[in-house]
């Protein structure tokens, strides 16, 4: 149900932020009056608040990555619930799928980090396209370790 | 004058290429000198496996490049642990031989066929050499000095402490573990800088590599973390330590898990939680500084902070929890011994028993590591002055593994690769400060080009009058003491260049096979009884009969003689072993069914009295007896082989038990026939023996070799009427009693 929602969120939205990508900084000030008026909101106008902000302020790409990260989640937890339920017989079987969404939630992460344009300073010598051939790299590897070690 | 004529040389476009070239050329001589100051061992006598354990490891190799590699994955192994067997597929760390066997076969791709032999012999050295090279690349992330990965590349190669353990000939797992800890903690260096994936995952591969090399991965595993931890404790939580650090994880652990030997582990067992629990202590600080840049409210922030923090306490909580409850394993002997140093000497005698897993003396640090062992700590302190990211990693890397080189003499292996790396970096930085040809400008100078703002300061700073408040001009401008240091350190260097070579070449290469000593003329003789005994059970034995002998010759026997044995240098197994104590230490009425019952058709024992060779069985013979005490308490007892007084004697004196035991009859069997009568002397306990030898009823002796160093004694069949063999061997000697009396004994029911 959830991986259903938040695609269909991103698929919604990606029209809209495609053309809102130049438009970025004109979105900032908005975000400026949003904090100091929610100091005295509910906590749920809150959450929304960021939410919007976060639809705002991220780019398509982001949001993909964000999309892709949130359905290895539901996987994992899927996979651990059934683990939870039905026992660990084949051990193996079940670390290797389970280390499979982990690991690659967390390269992932890694390759959302590294292309985030916020992070360009710690990341000088990462262009975009290099962080995306080290993902492909790492996610080869952790593969074919997944693969060998489900037997 | 001679600056000037070399400075077009050494500088612009022309000089980054003759320094590369320069550059070039030191490594390879640093390697050169690696790899030629390891092989005294085999220039003096020749090109053999030397210790124990590379006994097992060179068997392994050959069985791998015999039968392939499938076939020594899951390789059975029945000619160990004679009843049992070894699963050796599933036991052992296959890095070393499945590296050895891809350069045998690269090799023969290569229409160079080398024996195998010859390739197991060489490979430690082959691969100091790429050690030294891996130093150079970590120093050189460390420092901006060009010289400093220089330096620690040539500490590296030909460092005692390291070469002790990777001569030629020394084939065990620590020739190629360390290249892979100092090469993976290079890539992790590299990955933290950049922050990049792909050196994480190199890191991940090169860990997966040193996991199937060396049960020492475990200290990676425990440093990286503790890294990661110590940064992100210190504030310095950046992206790129979480993507260095999670790729790392995520690829590294299954890597490991890739091992058989490894398995589960790396979820299941205590060393490796820190990694697992940095993991996800990462996830939330990742979680909480993305959540953070979001929300600009810093009440929301240190709320956050808090949350994080409560997340860690429960989650160590569970842990511990986890661990008591014992899903999780706790932490096996071996390590725990690291911590509670008198915990093997009471509850395990087997890990206590090996003269390796000895707290350190300090002697040993200026043995092993001359000139470094002072500049350690100054390399140590500079990483603290200027402290970023990679500095923290030689800080946590040298504390952690100074206090474990303390606690047992084996991990002074892991502690010297940090050690050169430091002394490197205060040698350098001794250098560059000293090993300038142009002197610091004039104080002048530098007021004057900041004006008479600064030089007005100047003047203030002359009426506080603390010198040190002053404006800092730091250099040295005298030629005269810029030479005298440089003289000094260079004498230093030099020293240590001797001192290695000399440690080198008298503590650490010789082969414990053969045994060299020096006639009175000084030349050189040499005592060859173990190979001469174990080709004599090669040649003279069946090809599966049993071997029993103390654990320590385990491996050699199935090397060398190439037959079964009962224990082995693989002490899996404490009840077994404890089985072998039980029969070497009790009388021979006990220790003949054991015998039987574990089919044993030899006994070997080691026994050094007529040479005055130390490492014998009566010398082990105390930690048999605790082994088997330790199963049976009520059948062996320590006490029972110490006099009246507490002392271990040998001698007319011995207790009866001692004179009982099979070990002392089998040791002194015969021994006094060796000398004229009355002087029986044993040279190794400095004691004379009694007139009469032990006498033994249940086996005969079989073979000794020249110096009596090796005696090999065969196990008696059962009698042929059915007597017991003490009975039997009484009649033969002729005991018999002259007078046949007709008294009756007590009668007995016959049941059958």
């Amino acid at each position: 149900m959830a991986p259903k929602k938040n695609a269909a969120a991103a698929v919604s939205i990606a029209s809209p932020t495609s053309q809102t990508t130049t438009t970025i900084p004109s979105s900032t000030p908005i975000k400026t009056p949003s904090k100091s008026s929610s100091r005295n909101q509910s906590p749920q106008q809150v959450a929304l608040g960021i939410w919007q902000n976060y639809l705002d302020k991220t780019p398509q790409r982001t949001k993909l990555i964000d999309v892709f990260m949130s359905f290895l989640v539901v996987v994992g937890v899927l996979q651990f619930v059934y683990c939870i339920l039905a026992g660990n017989y084949p051990f193996n079987a079940f670390l290797s799928g389970f280390s499979a969404t982990v690991g690659q939630f967390v390269l992932t992460a890694s390759l959302r980090i590294q292309t985030n344009v916020e992070n360009k300073a710690e990341f000088s010598s990462v262009s975009p396209e290099r962080a995306f051939a080290d993902y492909v790299f790492g996610s080869l590897i952790l593969h074919f370790f997944c693969v060998n070690f489900i037997n | 004058m001679v600056a000037k004529f070399h400075e077009p040389f050494f500088q612009g476009s022309t000089g980054k290429n003759s320094r590369g070239v320069l550059r070039i050329v030191i490594l390879c001589l640093v390697a050169g000198a690696a790899i030629a100051s390891r092989l005294f061992s085999v220039i003096r006598f020749e090109s053999i496996i030397h210790e124990f354990d590379p006994w097992f490891n060179f068997r392994a190799t050959k069985y791998l490049v015999s039968n392939g590699f499938y076939d020594f994955w899951d390789w059975f192994d029945d000619r160990t642990w004679h009843p049992l067997g070894r699963v050796t597929g599933g036991t052992l760390y296959p890095g070393l031989m499945v590296t050895s066997g891809v350069i045998y076969h690269a090799l023969r791709a290569l229409t160079i066929p080398v024996d195998i032999r010859n390739i197991c012999v060489l490979l430690a050295p082959g691969f100091s050499g790429l050690t030294a090279f891996a130093t150079y690349l970590f120093t050189n992330e460390m420092s901006t000095s060009h010289s400093a990965g220089l330096l620690a590349a040539i500490f590296m190669g030909i460092a005692p402490g390291y070469i002790s353990r990777s001569v030629a000939g020394s084939y065990d797992n620590e020739a190629i573990a360390i290249f892979l800890l100092v090469f993976t903690f290079y890539l992790w260096i590299k990955a933290v800088k950049l922050g990049s994936a792909f050196w994480g995952a190199l890191c991940a591969l090169f860990y997966g590599y040193m996991v199937s090399a060396w049960g020492g991965y475990v200290f990676i595993t425990n440093l990286i973390p503790l890294h990661v931890f110590v940064l992100v404790c210190m504030g310095r939580f950046s992206p790129r330590v979480y993507v260095s650090y999670c790729t790392w994880y995520a690829l590294g652990t299954l890597a490991s898990m890739q091992i058989p030997f490894v398995g589960f582990l790396p979820i299941r067992s205590s060393e490796h939680m820190s990694a697992l629990g940095v993991f996800g202590l990462l996830q939330l600080v990742g979680f909480v500084e993305f959540v953070r840049s979001g929300v600009p409210s810093k009440q929301f922030a240190t709320l956050l902070r808090g949350f994080v923090l409560l997340v860690f306490a429960i989650s160590f909580g569970g842990l511990v929890l986890l661990t008591v409850s014992g899903v999780i394993a706790p932490w096996t002997g071996r390590f725990y011994s690291l911590w509670d140093t008198g915990y093997a000497k009471i509850h395990i005698p087997i890990i206590a028993s090996v003269s390796e897993h000895q707290p350190t003396a300090w002697p040993a640090y200026f043995f092993d590591l001359n000139l470094l062992i002072w500049l350690f700590p100054a390399g140590v302190y500079l990483c603290f002055l200027k402290l970023t990211d990679e500095q923290v990693f030689v800080v946590v890397y040298a504390i952690l593994a100074s206090y474990f080189s303390g606690v047992m003499v084996r991990l002074m292996l892991t502690l010297t690769p940090i050690v050169c790396v430091a002394a490197a970096l205060a040698l350098s930085n001794i250098l560059d400060t000293y090993l300038t040809f142009k002197s610091p400008e004039e104080p002048t100078a530098i007021t004057s080009t900041e004006g008479s703002s600064s030089s007005a300061t100047k003047k203030a700073s002359k009426q506080e009058g603390l010198r040190s408040m002053r404006q800092p001009l730091i250099g040295i401008y005298a030629g005269f003491s810029k030479i005298s240091v440089v003289t000094a350190m260079t004498t230093y260097l030099l020293i240590f260049v001797l001192h290695c070579t000399w440690v080198t070449s008298n503590a650490y290469s010789s082969p414990s096979v053969v045994l060299a000593s020096r006639l009175p003329d000084g030349s050189q003789h040499i005592i060859d009884d173990y190979r001469e005994a174990y080709q004599w059970l090669r040649q003279n034995t069946k090809e599966d009969a049993k071997i029993m002998s103390w654990w320590d010759y385990g491996y050699q026997i199935g090397g060398m003689a190439d037959r079964p044995t009962l224990v082995d240098n693989n002490t899996w197994n404490n009840t077994h072993i404890a089985t072998v104590g039980k029969a070497m230490s009790s009388r021979e009425e006990v220790s003949y069914p054991i015998m039987r019952q574990h089919e044993v058709d030899y006994v070997l024992v080691v026994f050094g009295g007529l040479l005055g060779y130390s490492g014998d069985d009566i010398n082990k013979f105390l930690w048999m007896v605790r082994i088997a005490e330790g199963i049976w308490p009520d059948e062996i007892k320590e006490r029972d082989f110490f006099t009246e007084r507490g002392e271990y004697r040998v001698d007319g004196g011995a207790t009866q038990t001692m004179k009982d035991s099979l070990m002392y009859k089998m040791s002194y069997y015969n021994y006094h026939t060796l000398f004229p009568p009355g002087q029986a002397q044993d040279r190794v306990r400095n004691v004379k023996m009694p007139e009469v030898g032990p006498v033994l009823n249940t086996m005969e002796e079989a073979f000794t070799s020249e110096n009596w160093i090796i005696r090999i004694y065969k196990v008696k069949d059962l009698d042929n009427v059915g007597r017991d063999h003490a009975s039997a061997a009484s009649f033969d000697r002729g005991n018999k009693k002259k007078k046949t009396t007709k008294k009756r004994g007590p009668k007995v029911l016959r049941v059958e």
